[in-house]
Formats: C-alpha cells, sequence, structure tokens
C-alpha cells in the first residue's frame, strides 16, 4: 500500500507531540508514555491517579472527531494487515512494552530527551526489530 | 483544573499522532520498508517530537516540582537487563506486523475502526496478561518474606 511522503505535517505533528510531552512534565510531573498511561488506567493505583490517565486517554481519543469537526475527514487509518495479524500483533506488542517498560513515546521521545541510557538502549532494539520484521514479512515471506 | 489539562494534553497529542501519519499503520510500515516502498515521513514525527521534548524538559525539570504534584516522577533505573531487551525486542516484532504501537493506537480508536478495536483489546490482554505474570515471578515482598521467616 503506497502512501504519501508528509515531511511538514509530519514533522507539525512530531512538535504537538514533544508540547504535549512537555506540558504533561510541566502540569503533572509524569512521562508521556502511552504504554504506562495505559497500563496504570487499567491497574489504578486509587482515583486520583486514575482520573488523569482517563482524562488523558480521553483526549487523545477526541482528537480524530476533532479533526473530523474541523476538516470533515477523519484522518487516514489504512490497515493493510488481516485481523489475525491485528490479533498477534495486540498480543506481542503488549507483552513486548509491559517487560520493555514503555514504547515509542515513553522510551522513543520521553525517556531519549531525557538521555536515558535504558530508553536509549530500548529504542535501538524495537527500531531494529520493527525493521527486521517488515523486510521479512515483505521481502523474504512476501505478505 | 487537574483533568481539565491532563484531557487537553491528550488532545495535543493525539492530535500530533494524527497529523503526523503515526494512527496510519500503512504509513508506518512502509517507514519499516526500506528495501520497498519507502516513506520517510516518521523520521519527522521522532525527530520533531524528539527534539521539541529535549529542549522542553531542560527548563521543566530544573523546575522544583510540577505546578498540580509534589515531585517529578521520572524512573531512575539505569539497569539494562534483559526484561528491557527482550521486551522492547518483542515489541519492534509486534510494531513491524501490523504497524500499531500503543501510542498510535489509542488515538486512532476515536475514529471508530474495528481494525483499531481488535488491536486495542489484543493489547489490553497483553499488557494484562503480562502484569500477572510478572507479580506471579517476582520474588515475595521484604515484608512478606519476613512474615514466613
Amino acid at each position: 500500500m503506497e502512501t504519501v511522503f508528509t515531511p511538514l505535517a509530519s514533522l507539525t505533528g512530531g512538535i504537538l507531540i514533544g508540547i504535549a510531552a512537555i506540558l504533561l512534565m510541566l502540569l503533572h510531573g509524569r512521562i508521556a508514555g502511552a504504554t504506562g498511561i495505559l497500563a496504570g488506567a487499567l491497574m489504578p493505583a486509587g482515583f486520583a491517579d486514575w482520573s488523569w490517565r482517563v482524562a488523558m486517554i480521553a483526549g487523545m481519543v477526541t482528537a480524530p472527531v476533532a479533526i473530523w469537526l474541523l476538516s470533515g475527514a477523519m484522518p487516514a487509518v489504512q490497515v493493510p494487515v488481516s485481523t489475525l495479524a491485528l490479533v498477534i500483533s495486540g498480543l506481542i506488542v503488549g507483552v513486548g512494552v509491559t517487560f520493555g517498560s514503555g514504547c515509542t513515546s515513553g522510551h522513543g521521545v520521553c525517556g531519549m530527551a531525557r538521555l536515558s541510557p535504558r530508553s536509549i538502549a530500548a529504542t535501538l532494539t524495537f527500531m531494529a526489530t520493527a525493521f527486521a520484521t517488515v523486510y521479512v514479512a515483505r521481502h523474504v515471506l512476501g505478505g | 483544573m487537574r483533568l481539565l489539562s491532563a484531557y487537553l494534553i491528550g488532545l495535543l497529542f493525539g492530535l500530533g499522532i494524527a497529523l503526523s501519519g503515526m494512527a496510519n499503520p500503512a504509513k508506518v510500515l512502509n517507514f519499516f520498508d526500506l528495501a520497498g516502498s519507502w516513506d520517510p515521513s516518521l523520521v519527522f514525527v521522532m525527530g520533531g517530537a524528539l527534539v521539541t521534548t529535549f529542549i522542553g524538559y531542560r527548563f521543566v525539570l530544573k523546575r522544583p516540582a510540577p505546578l498540580f504534584g509534589e515531585r517529578f516522577l521520572v524512573p531512575t533505573s539505569t539497569r539494562i537487563d534483559m526484561s528491557l531487551i527482550g521486551g522492547s525486542a518483542a515489541f519492534g516484532l509486534g510494531w513491524g506486523i501490523a504497524g500499531f504501537c500503543p501510542g498510535g493506537a489509542l488515538p486512532a480508536l476515536g475514529t471508530g475502526r474495528i481494525e483499531v478495536i481488535t488491536f486495542v483489546a489484543a493489547l489490553i490482554v497483553g499488557i494484562l496478561a503480562s502484569r500477572v505474570v510478572m507479580r506471579l515471578s517476582r520474588p515475595a515482598p521484604p515484608t512478606a518474606s519476613a512474615h514466613r521467616a
């Protein structure tokens, strides 16, 4: 499935993600990691801890609706894989980010921005296996 | 104020994700497909987010405390162990299979697409199952073992 190179929209989006991460640290003193925020919402450590996480996730989920209201179109979500692949992928990602203590936002953005050695190691690892997986799936197995 | 700000920060994060293309698995998978239909957009997403956060954190983390809290809750561990590397390797494998990462999938839920709901449901099962395994395999906390002794 071909996609169009969007440097300006992607850079702007990246800067917005960065501003959100800065504001979450400034106001709430928290790392903006999707894994940690979701896991804490699923297994809350008290109401105050649970409520900010749910509020933040609600904000994330309403973003496409806000874009739809402003532009008349939902952001593109093109899924070029089967339902089975989605389920397997979701399970593996869930296990991986839990044992790995974070994902692209927590390690790749916030942890790298703090120059955390753990986050740098994690990010290099998951980027490497993601590149390898897509190479194998598309060019070796020919999916 | 605390909850409203968390909501607005989530909204800003989600807008960034949606605008950048991170919520679109086809775009993410093409970024990882160097030997095929490579789409370098994600370099700009991660670069933009990382540089912005790097600069912002320099100022924020110099402050004594966050506005709505007593202290900054930042991980202090520096140990690079098997759990970190093995878990991250598995995350990359799963990310490469379908193109969704947690931060991309949560905002994508707002489109109401069944594919996103399917992925997030499996993601939640994976997280909860791993937490159970972690809790069972972790040695009992000092107070509990002291009881036993």
